[in-house]
């Protein structure tokens, strides 16, 4: 370390930051020249707690890891454990209902970043914009599942909730309030003079480096690397739809591998996820939604099965996998490895931020889509008086069991 | 480049490499949507003396070969690793996923690295380390990822052996008590 250069660490709890996590940053005045991540400090030995329990417990398990693409995990788990069983059938619905599940959590992940990416920048008018229009795709996943993350949606042999016609209006109304108000999110974004200074060059990754480092999702579709796990190898309903993976130079944008590509990939995923959604709910074949409905047969099959299997399902932030290994006559996952796809992202991380200011730092950890903690709902101020009231758990029961029924009518 | 499909793929490691591939198996899946599109998965159990040249002989068949994740389990006296790895990606419905496994002893859990052929390796064999105790040579940067700095050195929670679990269970037990 020269003389000019200083030790900076960030984390590993920091407001530029909204999760747990640690950076070493060597700065030379004010441009970071190295960068050692130290990922862990969130680290809550989930596959070893997994390893300890029954496979759907586990499944539900799956299910917590992540606070806001709690499904995907919950979705490659289930597919993982089925080919490792080997005698789950999946039936078709249960097929499209999945990928009804998985691309309407893409729709409010994409949402979700891009009001943190807008947050980051300073634009907070944005956030709650992006957010605001966020909502309505949240409520409808309330409507089909009874809540607003952790859905318990998938089964193995099908899903636990059908998706029954009444319900399809309310979601093809959101359909249509996205596919109206979408323009307006895009050029905010795309557009905005303070939003292009801010990202445009800004946190780059090169092609090439994507491709080595294995980086995944829209960070490695922002640097021009055509891949996506729904494209590379369609699993389930996604045989039925094309996606293609979204690249900006695809729509007259550069595949520069900045902050910016990143912003104009997950845009247009949005729209790619409407439109798969709205093929779905139109193609939706009929039939059971569950091969077997009767939990404890589930569990015999699943003990008397003996054999590995892995699965991948492109997450809002990426290729993500699990694998799983089940023992005949044993009640637990033998084996389980979770691969997030955060994971593969630190190293494109790492070369991402090398070279950039300082104060770029947060929006450039921003820009690969790090998963997110929970967000909390606990104090509310009244406006006029000013008085603050804490809310139990109780209160968010009750307020939350009224809303689902107000959304029921 | 020439694109195999997974019985293709499956002949040409077997032929390449003969005793040194423990079994060998491609499942199919076929049940995808109203199309029922079929997709392959290779899975291979070699001895550990080839595996760094049956990876490197996978990337000699798709240079820009996509490491997923290694996994990693405790099966006894050994240790399995099972490196999962994506092959021709960038066409629709081409990718072919390879899982190659390979068993090591925990009386000499050594394996080399993979990181010079493909450096996205690195983060899935610090986290192998660290958690099933096996010590991939040569690896660029050998310091621990996700586990806490301040767990003491030989504490594998992956590990199922004894020993380990007795260590784990006591670690966990105080962890109220005396913190890490």
């Amino acid at each position: 370390m020269g003389d000019t250069s200083y030790t900076l660490p960030i984390g590993p709890v920091h407001p530029a930051l909204k999760e747990p996590t640690m950076f070493q940053f060597t700065i030379e005045g004010e441009v970071v020249t190295e960068v050692d991540v130290r990922p862990g400090i969130n680290h809550r030995g989930i596959e070893f707690i997994g390893m300890r329990r029954n496979v759907l417990q586990t499944l539900h398990l799956a299910e917590r890891i992540c606070g806001i693409c709690s499904i995907v995990h919950q979705y490659a788990f289930t597919m993982a454990t089925e080919r490792a069983a080997g005698v789950f059938e999946v039936p078709e619905r249960a097929q499209y209902i999945r990928m009804i599940m998985a691309e309407l959590e893409r729709l409010h992940s994409h949402l979700l970043w891009a009001g943190v990416a807008a947050h980051e920048l300073g634009f907070d008018t944005l956030l709650h914009l992006s957010w605001k229009v966020r909502e309505d795709v949240q409520d409808v996943l309330e409507i089909i599942s009874g809540n607003r993350v952790n859905y318990a949606m998938y089964y193995p042999g099908g899903v636990r909730r059908d998706i029954p016609p009444e319900k399809i209006p309310r979601i093809k109304a959101m359909l249509k309030h996205y596919a109206e108000n979408f323009q307006t999110l895009a050029d905010t974004f795309l557009d905005d003079p303070v939003i292009k200074h801010r990202t445009v060059g800004v946190g780059v990754l090169t092609k090439k480096d994507a491709i080595e480092t294995s980086t995944v999702g829209p960070t490695a579709r922002a640097s021009g690397v055509y891949k996506d796990a729904r494209f590379d190898q369609p699993y389930e309903a996604y045989a039925d739809v094309d996606v293609k993976p979204v690249l900006p130079s695809a729509h007259g944008f550069d595949d520069a591998g900045d902050v910016y590509a990143g912003i104009v990939v997950r845009l247009l995923e949005v729209a790619q996820s409407l439109e798969i959604i709205s093929y779905a709910l139109d193609n939706m074949p009929s039939g059971p939604y569950r091969q077997e409905m009767n939990v404890n047969k589930v569990l015999m099959m699943l003990k008397k099965a003996d054999g590995e299997g892995f699965a991948m399902h492109e997450a809002p932030r990426g290729e993500m996998c699990h694998y799983v290994r089940l023992k005949e006559n044993q009640d637990n996952v033998d084996s389980w490895k979770v691969r997030a796809s955060t994971y593969n992202n630190i190293l494109a991380w790492q070369r991402k931020l090398i070279g950039q200011q300082i104060a770029d730092v947060s929006i450039v950890a921003a820009s690969i889509d790090p998963c997110i903690g929970c967000m909390d709902r606990v104090a509310i101020v009244d406006a006029k008086s000013g008085k603050k009231t804490m809310m139990t758990e109780a209160d968010f029961h009750r307020l939350s069991v009224e809303k689902s029924r107000r959304l029921r009518k | 480049m020439k694109v195999m499909n997974g019985d293709e793929l499956a002949a040409f490691i077997k032929e390449r490499y003969g005793e040194n591939i423990k079994s060998m198996r491609v499942d199919k899946f076929s049940s995808n949507g109203l199309k029922k599109s079929e997709f392959h998965s290779v899975w291979m159990r070699v001895d550990r003396d080839v595996f760094k040249d049956v990876i490197r002989s996978l990337k000699g068949l798709h240079d820009e070969i996509h490491m997923a994740v290694a996994s990693g389990s405790d099966i006894g006296d050994e240790i399995e690793l099972i490196y999962h790895l994506n092959l021709y990606w960038g066409e629709r419905n081409r990718q072919l996923t390879v899982n190659v496994g390979v068993r090591i002893p925990k009386d000499d859990p050594h394996i080399p690295t993979i990181c010079d052929l493909i450096p996205g390796a690195l983060i899935t064999e610090r986290e192998k380390q660290e958690f099933l105790g096996v010590v991939v040579d040569g690896i660029p940067d050998s310091r621990r990822l996700f586990l806490a700095q301040n767990i003491p050195e030989g504490y594998y929670p992956w590990r199922k052996d004894k020993e380990q679990k007795e260590k784990m269970d006591k670690l966990y037990r105080n962890v109220h008590e005396e913190g890490v």
